[in-house]
C-alpha cells in the first residue's frame, strides 16, 4: 500500500549555479552587460545532488551519512520543500518539522519566548496550538531562566535546545534533524536521543544527518551514503557505516 | 492525490483561515518588536517625521516662496502622510526577504507574507497618525465627512495592494540585485517631486498632467488629499489609483512567483 511511504524521492538533482553574475549587484550589471551576458551564458552549473531515488516508509528512521558537501543538508532542504529539485520529485505524506543545520528558523532579536511562537506557527500550527505547548516546550529545553531573555544572547547549545524543544512538541509525522545535535551537551543529546527513541516507537519517520557514527548506528533503521551528490549506497547500519569508514580510509 | 501536502492544506478551511490570520499576527508582531525596540517610540516618529517636514515645507514655500495654497500646512499633511507610508515600504521592501534570510532557509511558509505584514505595519502606523490629520482639519475649521466611512476604508484597502505589489516586486529583485537599494532611493526622491504634495496638482501646466496618471503613486496621493483637504474624492484619480494598485499587484505577484522557489537558495 502506497500509504506505507513517507517520503518518496524519484531521480532527484539539484543543480546550483556558481557565481551567478546577477549576485554582484545592478550597476555591475549594467556597467559590465556584454561581459556579464557572455558569462551569464557560459556558467555551469554545479550539481550538488544527481539523480538521487529512495523511500523511506511510515515510522522509520534514516540517517544520512557522507563527507563535507556530499549533499546531505541539500537532501533535507529538499525534503523540507525549503528548496526545490531541478529534476525529479520529491513526494512527501504527513506533517514535517524541519530541523536543518543550526537555528531553526528563529529572529535572534526576539525572545526565546516569542521565537517559540514564531516558529510554531511558521510550521504550521495556530497561536492557540502553539500556547498550549509553550509550557512543556520550555519545560523540556530546561532554559527557564532564559527563555525571556533575546536569543542573540543565548549560547550556541542553548539555540539548539530551543529548537529541538519546539521541534518535538509540534507532534510531527516526519522529523527532519541536521546535526543540530553536535552543539548540544551531553545531558542533553542523551535526552534528545531517548525522545527520538520515543518518536520511532510511536511511528514518526525520522531523517537524521550526523558525522557520529556512533549515533547513527544506533537511532537508525537504514543508513544512506553520500558521496558528491551521489547516493552511493543504502542499507542496514553496520554494513554502509563500514563501507563509508573504508572509504574515508581510502581517500 | 496530492503531492508535498503541506499541514495547511490538508485542513479544512475554517482552520485554514485561523491559521493565515495568526501566521500575518506573528509576522506582524515580530516585525513590530523588531524594528522598534519600543512601541511608543516608533509610533512617535512615523507621526514626528512628516510633521517636521510639514512645518519645513510651510516655512519654505508659504513664507519664502509665498505660495498661494489656503491652509498649506494642512494640504502638506494631506500629502505627507500617505507619501510616508509609500517611501517607508518602497526602502523597508529591500529587506522584506532579506533581513529574514534565516526563517527562509529553515522553514517553509508562504514566504510573502512576510510582505504582507510588512505592509500592514505601515498600514497601523499610517491609521494611528489619523488623528493627528484630523486635529490639523479641526485646527482649519474643517471636519471629516461622512464619505470618510467609505472612502477611508477603500484608499486604505488600494494602498494596501498596491503596496504589497511594490513590497514583493523591490524585495524579491533585491534578492538578484543587492544594490538596488540606491535605485529605489533615488526613484522614490524623484517620485517625490514628480506628485503634487508640496505643489497643488491645479499648479501643474496643462502639457504635463499625463504625469499624475504616469506616475504610479500620484493618483493614490492626490485621492488622500482630496478626502483630507478638499473633502470630496475625484472619480478619475481613485479609477487611476486602482488601476496603478492592480498593476503592482500583478507585476509584483509575478515576479515573485516566478523566483520565489530559489529564495532559499540565493538570500
Ligand atoms: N545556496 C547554495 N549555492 C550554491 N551552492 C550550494 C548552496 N548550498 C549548497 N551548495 C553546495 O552544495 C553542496 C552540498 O552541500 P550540503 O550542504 O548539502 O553538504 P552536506 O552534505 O550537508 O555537508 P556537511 O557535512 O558539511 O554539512 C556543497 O558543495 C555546497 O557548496
Ligand atoms: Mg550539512
Amino acid at each position: 500500500m502506497f500509504n506505507d511511504v513517507a517520503i518518496r524521492l524519484r531521480g532527484v538533482s539539484k543543480r546550483y549555479y556558481l557565481g551567478s553574475p546577477v549576485g554582484e549587484g545592478f550597476k555591475h550589471l549594467i556597467l559590465h552587460l556584454p561581459s556579464q551576458i557572455k558569462a551569464l551564458r557560459q556558467r555551469r552549473p554545479f550539481h550538488a545532488l544527481t539523480d538521487v531515488s529512495f523511500d523511506v516508509r511510515r515510522g522509520e528512521c534514516v540517517s544520512l551519512i557522507g563527507r563535507n558537501g556530499a549533499g546531505k543538508s541539500t537532501t533535507l532542504s529538499l525534503i523540507a520543500g525549503v528548496l526545490r529539485a531541478s529534476a525529479g520529485k520529491v513526494e512527501t505524506y504527513g506533517r514535517i518539522c524541519p530541523l536543518l543545520e543550526l537555528g531553526a528558523g528563529f529572529n535572534h532579536q526576539l525572545t526565546g519566548r516569542e521565537n517559540i511562537l514564531l516558529n510554531g506557527v511558521l510550521l504550521g500550527l495556530t497561536r492557540r496550538e502553539v500556547r498550549q505547548r509553550t509550557a512543556q516546550i520550555i519545560e523540556f529545553s530546561e532554559l527557564h531562566d532564559f527563555i525571556d531573555a533575546p536569543l542573540r544572547t543565548y549560547s550556541s547549545g542553548m539555540v539548539v535546545r530551543l529548537g529541538f524543544s519546539v521541534a518535538v512538541h509540534l507532534d510531527p509525522d516526519i522529523l527532519l534533524i541536521d546535526e543540530v545535535l553536535a552543539v548540544g551537551d551531553a545531558r542533553f543529546r542523551t535526552k534528545c536521543f531517548e525522545r527520538m527513541e520515543h518518536f520511532r516507537r510511536r511511528g514518526t519517520t525520522m531523517i537524521f544527518v550526523s558525522h557520529d557514527t556512533g549515533s547513527v548506528s544506533r537511532i537508525s533503521d537504514r543508513v544512506a551514503l553520500f558521496d558528491a551528490g551521489r547516493l552511493i549506497d543504502i542499507g542496514e547500519p553496520g554494513r554502509i557505516i563500514d563501507a563509508y569508514q573504508q572509504r574515508s580510509l581510502a581517500a | 492525490m496530492a503531492i508535498l501536502s503541506t499541514f495547511a492544506a490538508t485542513q479544512t478551511r475554517s482552520r485554514a483561515l485561523v491559521y493565515y490570520r495568526d501566521l500575518v499576527l506573528v509576522l506582524l508582531a515580530k516585525e513590530f518588536k523588531v524594528r522598534y525596540k519600543n512601541t511608543f517610540m516608533g509610533y512617535a516618529w512615523s507621526v514626528l517625521h512628516p510633521l517636521v517636514l510639514a512645518l519645513i515645507f510651510s516655512l519654505f514655500f508659504s513664507v519664502f516662496v509665498r505660495l498661494q495654497v489656503p491652509d498649506y500646512t494642512l494640504y502638506l499633511m494631506a500629502g505627507l502622510f500617505p507619501w510616508q507610508w509609500v517611501s517607508n515600504t518602497c526602502f523597508g521592501a529591500n529587506g522584506y526577504f532579506l533581513s529574514n534570510a534565516s526563517l527562509i532557509k529553515k522553514v517553509r511558509f508562504q514566504r510573502w507574507m512576510l510582505v504582507l505584514s510588512g505592509v500592514l505595519n505601515e498600514a497601523i502606523h499610517f491609521v494611528c497618525s489619523l488623528p493627528v490629520v484630523i486635529g490639523f482639519m479641526l485646527y482649519y475649521s474643517k471636519s471629516p465627512e461622512w464619505n470618510w466611512l467609505w472612502a477611508v476604508p477603500l484608499l486604505l484597502g488600494i494602498q494596501i495592494v498596491m503596496m504589497t505589489g511594490v513590497g514583493l516586486f523591490i524585495g524579491t529583485c533585491n534578492l538578484f540585485f543587492r544594490d538596488l537599494e540606491r535605485l529605489v532611493s533615488l526613484l522614490v526622491q524623484l517620485l517625490f517631486y514628480l506628485t503634487p504634495i508640496v505643489y497643488t496638482a491645479d499648479m501643474i501646466p496643462p502639457g504635463y498632467t499625463w504625469l499624475l496618471y504616469a506616475n504610479p503613486f500620484a493618483a493614490l496621493i492626490v485621492c488622500w488629499q482630496d478626502l483630507f483637504y478638499a473633502g470630496a474624492l475625484t472619480p478619475a484619480f481613485l479609477a487611476t489609483a486602482a488601476a496603478w494598485s492592480a498593476a503592482w499587484a500583478l507585476m509584483g505577484g509575478c515576479v515573485y512567483a516566478c523566483k520565489v522557489w530559489r529564495f532559499a537558495e540565493i538570500v
